[in-house]
């Protein structure tokens, strides 16, 4: 009597159990990016009208992307994007913190955040002693000419990437 | 089938009575449910947050009538269609915001009020714990229903908020664009914050609300002094007509008309406020639609999320995490956490007293904190508050375990 009770009190736990699952693993995948969203995730962006000192805000699945074309007087860093002779600074444009878009002041050539009072200089590494801990992230890049395409991997990219000088994005 | 009477007129008391036991039901929660003497204001605060949330869903029902759930659609559906098409759109639109502003004040004096009154140990953990949990679905929901005017500070509130999941050094963006559906915030994070804050929070906080009341009914509410009464002795005394020496009241009518009294008081406050004073609860910066590409001069929650915001912002990103994750949940640990056996109002609980009173001021200055910007001996004020919040806490087993116990 009782083993054909715990048969059937294991028989129903372990079908509801295999029903819970898939539906918490529905329930996470209806929660996913969809398609539409990640196939729309690349942006070509041409470098070849950037003006030294100045800096231009593009959009890269739906986040602002930095390019700064660094003035000679700003510092060489192995996180600059080289083409030719020119150097640009191309970071996603959000702290490193929590998110928020830092303010460029180019007075002091610095990038402000007035959430939690990050700060980062031109090659977009932060200051230390303050909340962000990680230098700007680039993003996945790829170079083709004079023209940049966001989202796709590129060696310039991957050897930043291997060489722990950003993070995945 | 159990006995009934066959002669019972439909509808009428004994026919009800065979049917749903109302007589039964209404005696052990209304007439036989006994509330102490020794109380004062503080303890209507549970039934003005019952009827706030009333106002709130009643509001919100109406609201929920023309808002558009759609990144397009949204800012223009509540600042144009609601404000100034519907008629009498504004009234729901404030009495909403007014009402959840309230609601955070009521259950922030209600929290403070069972601190003071040790009003969650000794029988009384449960209500403690239902009760903090009803704090931490509140926030949810407060968060949720302040994404959907989709405005500046929406839109970056929840970029914000959404990237404390990513965990800081666990680098768990992914995780960030799974809880968004999108690398930003957009329109499936729109929607999905829309779903949370209409059904399933509201769902979920109703059925909160009805165990924290059903923690409550067993070992009664506390009272004054933190006298423990004998409830049937003194419902026995009632019942007998001896009202005066009875120490208890019945919940229904006696207490809930003194309920409904202070009720009135709150609703003169709360829709003065409505009419003439809603602006408090409008952040103008949210009367600029949304847009990615431009961070506010400024981000701040609203008011009654200050404190815990400014525990985050002092500290570098990791140590700021654990120090915000650890402030949301070490208010659930305080009938652990108090090793003292007395229950009674902190200021006779020697230094639990000033406890009680450092851990309020703290908690006001980092509001006031949270709201300044982050520069200079803000920062410091801020830091130092942030560090207290956390002395205070590892302090309180050591304080409450030296504190002696009071004889009756």
């Amino acid at each position: 009597m009782s083993t054909r009770r715990n048969f059937m009190g294991m028989a129903l736990g372990g079908f509801t159990a295999l029903g819970a699952v898939g539906g918490l693993y529905a329930a996470k995948r209806t929660w996913e990016p969809l398609p539409s969203v990640k196939a729309a995730g690349f942006t070509t962006i041409d470098l070849s009208e950037a003006k030294a000192g100045e800096l231009v805000t593009e959009k890269w699945r739906g986040k602002p992307i930095f390019v700064l074309k660094k003035t000679d007087d700003m510092p060489y860093h192995d996180r600059d994007v080289v083409i030719g002779s020119d150097r640009y600074l191309i970071t996603v444009g959000l702290c490193t913190h929590l998110g928020c878009i830092p303010a460029y002041n180019s007075s002091d050539k610095m990038f402000n955040c007035a959430c939690h009072g990050g700060k980062f200089d031109v090659s977009g590494i932060n200051l230390p002693g303050l909340p962000p801990s990680f230098p700007l992230d680039i993003p996945p890049f790829r170079i083709e000419g004079t023209k940049l395409v966001l989202g796709e991997k590129g060696t310039e990219y991957n050897k930043m990437l291997a060489d722990k000088l950003t993070r995945k994005v | 089938m159990a006995k009934f009477d066959e002669k019972a007129k439909p509808f009428s008391k004994q026919w009800l009575d065979d049917r749903l036991a109302i007589t039964t039901v209404m005696k052990v929660l209304n007439i036989e449910y006994w509330i102490p003497k020794n109380i004062n204001f503080l303890w209507a605060m549970g039934m003005i947050l019952a009827a706030t949330f009333g106002m709130l869903v009643i509001s919100g029902i109406f609201l929920l009538m023309y808002y558009v759930p759609t990144v397009e659609g949204a800012f223009d559906s509540v600042n144009y269609t609601i404000m100034t098409e519907v008629g009498y759109g504004w009234l729901w639109r404030h009495i909403h915001g007014v009402g959840a502003s309230l609601v955070f004040l009521i259950i922030y004096i209600h929290l403070f009020t069972g601190i003071y009154y040790g009003s969650y140990k000794r029988g009384r953990e449960m209500i403690w714990l239902s009760g903090m949990l009803l704090f931490v679905l509140f926030s949810a929901e407060a968060f949720s229903g302040y994404m959907l005017p989709w405005g500046q500070m929406s839109y970056w509130a929840g970029m914000v908020i959404t990237n404390l999941f990513a965990g800081g050094s666990l680098e768990a963006t992914g995780f960030v664009e799974w809880i968004r559906g999108d690398y930003v915030p957009a329109q499936a994070f729109l929607g999905r914050f829309f779903m949370l804050h209409v059904l399933l929070l509201p769902l979920v906080i109703i059925g909160g609300i009805g165990f924290h009341f059903a923690t409550l009914r067993l070992p009664h509410v506390n009272n004054q002094d933190g006298e423990e009464i004998d409830f049937e002795a003194s419902a026995k005394l009632w019942k007998e007509g001896k009202k005066k020496e009875s120490q208890v009241i019945p919940f229904h009518p006696v207490f809930l008309s003194k309920d409904v009294f202070i009720m009135g008081i709150y609703f003169i406050l709360f829709f003065y406020l409505v009419f003439y004073n809603f602006e408090f609860a409008m952040d103008p910066v949210n009367f600029d639609p949304a847009d990615g590409l431009k961070t506010p001069a400024h981000i701040y929650p609203e008011w009654y999320f200050l404190w815990s915001y400014e525990i985050l912002r002092p500290f570098p990103t990791d140590l700021g995490l654990i120090a915000f994750g650890i402030a949301q949940v070490i208010f659930l640990a305080l009938p652990f956490l108090d090793r003292s056996p007395n229950v009674a109002p902190a200021s006779r609980r020697g230094l639990f007293k000033f406890w009680f009173w450092a851990l309020l001021l703290d908690v006001l200055v980092l509001t006031f904190m949270g709201k300044l910007p982050p520069q200079g001996i803000w920062n410091t004020i801020g830091f130092i508050a942030a560090v207290m919040f956390f002395v205070l806490w590892v302090a309180l087993p050591f304080i409450t375990k030296l504190e002696k116990k009071i004889e009756e």
